[in-house]
């Protein structure tokens, strides 16, 4: 969680991520920010989300995205 | 002769009265409702008084925006499109600039506009909409049109931190719609799924051929875009045949491997600009649409749209950059080297445009637009205006036209037109900073932002997001006990640059 809480500061150092619940439907993150978030994603837990995964609920906030990079990597096990 | 670009309407209204012009997912305007929408926005501007002047339409992205936009040109005026997404501080400048009497709102940016600085007389869109038409009134506006008189003003990127607002006529807009139209193959049965902001000329691509044909426009919400499979079916969805979007928005479906799970079946034509499109992405969308036709698409806004096609038909290595092509019938294209005389085939020169599609120049500035809008150095003989871009470029081995580089510090990021100076400027401003250096790392897509300061980033982009729209926000930002400076005593920027690259 700690990882991914750097690469969503360094996106947006002014939001705090620890208890923002509302990512896409408050507007916090645009497009640009998911591309980006899902590479730094990639380099950091070496785990591919796809476009299926690309949903509104997935991104919501912290918590949803860490659930679904846990979930990707206890996959791969 | 059409001097008109509301003329469009009368055929489609004829033809078509209740098929769907402009639709998203609250609003569908059909052509009968768009007359009448701007046959009442028209009479009360001109109930006021209003002639020949700039309107502000200040709405959220809606069918009902575009009717006021119409509107506003009934009345022989010409309309400044805002947006709620403006930071106060850029929307105050371009008020200041344009001095309007009247500023259009919706519920959604009523409050918002009560709180400017600057005092207009504020509408609601909902208050106008009924107006009774002034038919006699409104024909009589139409009879005196000429069609060198301006129909809108868009805001760009200004390097002095102050926006330049960009006055484009009728006829500069007819021109570009008869253009792109017969190049881009539209008809009456072309369905639109529009992408970019109704506050930039991106827009001018959808919103007139509609008029023309009795096509229709889907406006697509912003947030689809975060969402790629869910974008492709609202495509699918809507028989969506043609879009014009910037290349990122593409890049965004094909990266993710959105067609593994979904492939837009709809769509015949894709035209893409403001960006170079990686090859490798561009394969896959010709692979996933083996039936479209691909356009790139180049020019300022400055040229009305854009001035330049290129069909992508033959391939392309990996490493190749697909062609800006040719212009537009009616466009002429000149490479200037430094001396002001023509670059021979393959030598790099400036790209300047002649023509109809050179707008009327930036409003209320005549410095920026004497520096930009000049006479043609080649012709002597009489008056006429060319635009210097400020793109390099040349002709290649087939004739076509390459685009290599800036001359100065404007960038292309995420399909908009940014200067770094404008950025650097608006940094500037925050009291804590004592000197600001921006880059832009191409290869990641990353405004990067050094500065010295006694300020932290975070409270950075907080200040920072009161004067600057998002798109111009640093995605980085690095704060530095001493800037680098070359031996001029300039911000040296190769350094920063390599900075950010062994980070």
């Amino acid at each position: 969680m700690e990882e991914l809480l750097t690469i969503l500061g360094d996106l947006h150092p002014e939001v705090d991520f620890t208890t923002a619940k509302d990512l896409v439907t408050g507007g916090i993150l645009d497009s640009f920010d998911i591309v980006s978030l899902i590479s730094e994603i990639n380099e950091e837990f070496d785990v591919t989300i796809g476009a299926a995964e690309l949903t509104p609920e997935n991104f919501a906030s912290a918590e949803t995205i860490y659930a679904l990079i846990k979930a990707k990597l206890d996959d791969e096990d | 002769m059409q001097n008109n670009v509301l003329d469009y309407l009368n055929e489609s209204l004829d033809r078509v009265p209740d098929k769907i012009a402009y639709a998203d997912d609250d609003v569908q305007l059909s052509f009968s409702d768009v007359k009448n929408i701007m046959d009442s926005v028209g009479t009360h501007l001109l109930n006021m008084g209003c002639n020949h002047e700039p309107v502000i339409v200040f709405m959220k992205k809606s069918p009902n925006t575009i009717a006021t936009f119409f509107g506003v040109i009934n009345a022989g005026c010409y309309y400044v499109p805002i947006d709620s997404e403006m930071p106060a501080t850029r929307i105050n400048l371009i008020l200041e600039n344009c001095k309007p009497r009247v500023i259009i709102c919706d519920e959604s940016t009523l409050e918002i506009a009560k709180g400017f600085d600057y005092q207009a007389e504020v509408l609601l869109f909902n208050d106008i909409v009924n107006t009774k038409p002034d038919e006699a009134a409104l024909a009589q506006v139409r009879k005196k049109a000429i069609d060198t008189d301006p129909i809108y003003i868009v805001f760009t990127s200004g390097s002095t931190g102050v926006p330049k607002g960009v006055c484009a006529c009728h006829r500069s807009v007819i021109d570009y719609i008869e253009q792109l139209s017969e190049t881009l193959g539209f008809n009456e049965d072309t369905i639109f799924g529009n992408q970019t902001p109704l506050y930039f000329d991106a827009c001018l691509k959808e919103l007139y051929p509609t008029l023309k044909f009795g096509a229709t426009t889907y406006l697509i919400p912003h947030s689809y875009f975060m969402f790629p499979v869910k974008l492709v079916e609202y495509i699918n969805e809507h028989n969506i045949n043609t879009v014009c979007w910037v290349v990122s928005a593409l890049t965004m479906i094909s990266a993710f491997a959105t067609f593994d799970t979904v492939k837009p079946t709809t769509l015949r034509t894709i035209a893409f600009g403001s960006e170079v499109f990686p090859i490798k992405q561009f394969r896959l969308w010709r692979e996933a649409c083996p039936e479209a036709k691909f356009f790139n698409l180049y020019g300022p806004t400055e040229g009305t749209g854009m001035c330049c096609y290129y069909p992508v038909e033959r391939d392309f290595a990996d490493d190749e950059v697909i062609p800006v092509g040719f212009p537009f019938k009616n466009t002429q294209i000149l490479l200037l080297k430094d001396d002001n005389t023509l670059a021979e085939p393959g030598e790099q020169g400036e790209i300047c445009i002649r023509g109809t599609s050179v707008t009327l120049g930036y409003y209320n500035n005549p410095e920026k637009t004497r520096e930009a809008y000049v006479q043609n150095p080649l012709n002597t003989a009489y008056p006429e205006i060319i635009y210097r871009t400020g793109d390099m470029g040349h002709i290649n081995e087939y004739g076509e036209l390459i685009f290599h580089s800036r001359k100065d510090f404007q960038i292309k990021h995420m399909g908009h037109r940014i200067e770094l100076g404008e950025i650097e400027a608006n940094v500037n401003l925050v009291p804590e900073i004592k000197l600001s250096g921006c880059i832009y790392a191409k290869e990641q897509g990353k405004i990067v932002l050094y500065y010295v300061g006694d300020i932290t980033e975070g409270d950075l982009i907080k200040a920072l997001k009161t004067k600057l729209p998002r798109y111009m926000l640093p995605n980085k930002v690095n704060r530095l006990e001493e800037m680098p400076f070359t031996a001029n005593g300039k911000i040296d920027r190769v350094r920063l640059t390599k900075m950010f690259e062994s980070r």
